[in-house]
């Protein structure tokens, strides 16, 4: 009974996904062609290429190398911002919140440096790291980085005391009071700081890849988009005037973004399977 | 009877509390709050002492004191004539003898319940994985725990989590269970068969127990005397010795004796409850 019921609700929140996707899509292709259709152009929309138009530049792209080569490098910087930005991140805001002289030594100068947006260390990036393809992972490292740490030091500090009694009560040393307790008790903070860290490292990439100019080493793939990640693909497509390539891009970025968060998820749900649980 | 059984029914009764003269001032010894007030209790071996008192009384900070978790200002604590904390050592230092059961549950949510059962005799190396485990199993089994051995403690109800973290500090061979009013959130019911499975389970492990509570009727039936104690701060009002003979089941409640020890200590508690509540009004 209930199994069926909870089967017709999740049948009806896809029908209503299904038909507001499809609404917009309508709307969309109306707008932008109305132009041509009825001789009386919308205002703004008219200049955005139909969703027709871009399924069409779209199936043109599956071919090609530079497309998926833009994927492949983005999903590469992201990884590679990111996965650093776990590792150092984790056991960073670990130390901050368990040691209260580091915390007191390394708190104000990081509180300095946190409210400076990735982007505006571009130019001092690019100056720094000898190629541009590791000033482009510094950058995604640092949007990826703060939330991680910030995250991780709320979660160990808001650890209910009596895990740590009881545990030391039943003969449990320090470290593994860290392993068994205080460590698995900040998992789930440490999966919300990554689920948003991610979403950051791909608004981050973007930016720094089109700022950049994405990369030194391509610049082969003529108009259709070069290797440079999706955010250079973009730019690229934008400048080559190739206005269907533009939204092609972005709906790649909101589908990659999308994958991450839910890879996120998966491993959220295996490494800390008690919350899916509750 | 298993052979099991047989070893806790020839041990010598172990577990024996004294508490004297216990003081805790919060804060600066002369202007600071005082939370206990030169306060003195003996919990005999293998008994279940029951301590009531208004809340925000200063119990917890006796039971605090008792597992380590807190210091105390002056006065002394004994374990089997053992001193845990007194002069020139203000703090006892927590140890799997004396568990603690909280008022809401410390259970670890990131463990199923039978790695939490398991989980002081593995840090203590008392047992291997195998024997935590199988004797986990017994324990759990006896407390009606088979079927949720697996889960996690957020999938199961807050009842079973209770009987769950008892279990999981019997398997730890304590002297002594504190238990801070652990069946405070639970309706009067489960509450009802949760008091005769604490029972079942001390009858067969001979534990001592202090137990916190301001349920007066869990008092008497739980107790086998009841420690009254005065609104803030915190001393020794009366003790009362419970005569209702064991084993006791849910019929003792309405027995005439239980009645008349209710009536015996209404009148006392009413009176601590009745200065808490003027206090709380001056202050509020």
């Amino acid at each position: 009974m209930i199994a069926s019921a909870n089967m017709q609700l999740s049948a009806r929140a896809g029908i209503r996904a299904v038909i507001a996707i499809a609404a917009t899509v309508i709307f969309w292709e109306v707008t932008s062609r109305s132009g041509e259709w009825t001789g009386v152009a919308i205002p703004m929309m008219s200049v955005i290429p139909p969703p027709s138009r871009v399924l069409l530049a779209w199936y043109g792209l599956i071919g090609d190398f530079g497309y998926w080569q833009s994927w492949y490098l983005s999903f590469l910087r992201v990884l590679a911002g990111f996965g650093a930005a776990m590792l150092l991140g984790i056991p960073f805001g670990m130390f901050l919140a368990l040691s209260r002289t580091f915390y007191q030594i390394t708190f104000p100068p990081f509180e300095v440096l946190r409210p400076i947006p990735p982007l505006a260390w571009v130019p001092a990036a690019i100056l720094f790291w000898p190629t541009q393809e590791l000033s482009i992972a510094f950058i995604t490292f640092l949007g990826a980085f703060y939330t991680i740490v910030i995250n991780v030091v709320g979660g160990a500090r808001s650890i209910d005391a009596r895990y740590v009694q009881s545990a030391y009560a039943m003969g449990a040393s320090r470290w593994t009071l860290f392993r068994r307790v205080i460590f698995p008790a900040t998992l789930p903070s440490i999966i919300v700081g990554a689920a948003v860290g991610m979403g950051i490292t791909w608004e981050v990439v973007v930016a720094a890849e089109m700022i950049s100019g994405g990369g030194s080493s391509m610049g082969q793939g003529a108009g259709s988009g070069t290797g440079g990640g999706l955010g250079f693909f973009i730019w690229n497509s934008y400048t080559g005037g190739s206005y269907e390539q533009i939204v092609v891009g972005m709906i790649s970025i909101g589908i990659a973004g999308y994958l991450s968060s839910s890879a996120i998820r998966v491993l959220g749900n295996l490494i800390a399977p008690w919350l899916k649980a509750r | 009877m298993t052979e099991a059984a047989r070893k806790i029914e020839q041990r010598p009764l172990r577990g024996a509390i004294r508490i004297e003269d216990a003081v805790k001032i919060y804060g600066d010894p002369q202007s600071g709050v005082i939370a206990v007030d030169h306060c003195s209790l003996e919990c005999p071996p293998g008994e279940i002492t029951m301590v009531v008192g208004p809340s925000g009384c200063g119990k917890t900070t006796l039971l605090n004191a008792i597992a380590g978790f807190h210091s105390l200002t002056s006065g002394k604590i004994y374990l089997d004539g053992e001193m845990l904390c007194g002069p020139g050592r203000p703090k006892a230092d927590p140890g799997p003898e004396r568990i603690v059961v909280f008022q809401n549950g410390a259970l670890f949510p990131w463990k199923t319940n039978l790695d939490n059962v398991t989980f002081g005799p593995m840090m203590q190396g008392t047992m291997s994985a195998s024997e935590a485990r199988d004797k986990a199993r017994i324990l759990m089994a006896e407390a009606g725990l088979s079927s949720i051995v697996h889960e996690y403690p957020g999938q199961v109800s807050s009842g079973m989590r209770r009987r769950v973290e008892i279990v999981r500090a019997l398997m730890n061979d304590p002297k002594v269970l504190l238990l801070d009013e652990p069946y405070r959130a639970l309706d009067a019911l489960t509450k009802s068969v949760m008091h005769e499975s604490l029972l079942q389970t001390c009858y067969r492990n001979r534990v001592t127990v202090f137990f916190i509570t301001h349920d007066l009727e869990e008092a008497i039936f739980l107790g086998d005397q009841v420690a009254i104690m005065t609104s803030r701060p915190c001393r020794t009002k009366k003790i009362l010795k419970i005569d209702l003979p064991h084993p006791r089941d849910h019929h003792t409640r309405t027995t005439k004796r239980f009645r008349e020890l209710m009536d015996e200590t209404m009148e006392t508690v009413h009176e601590e409850a009745q200065k808490a509540f003027e206090l709380g009004e001056r202050e509020g």
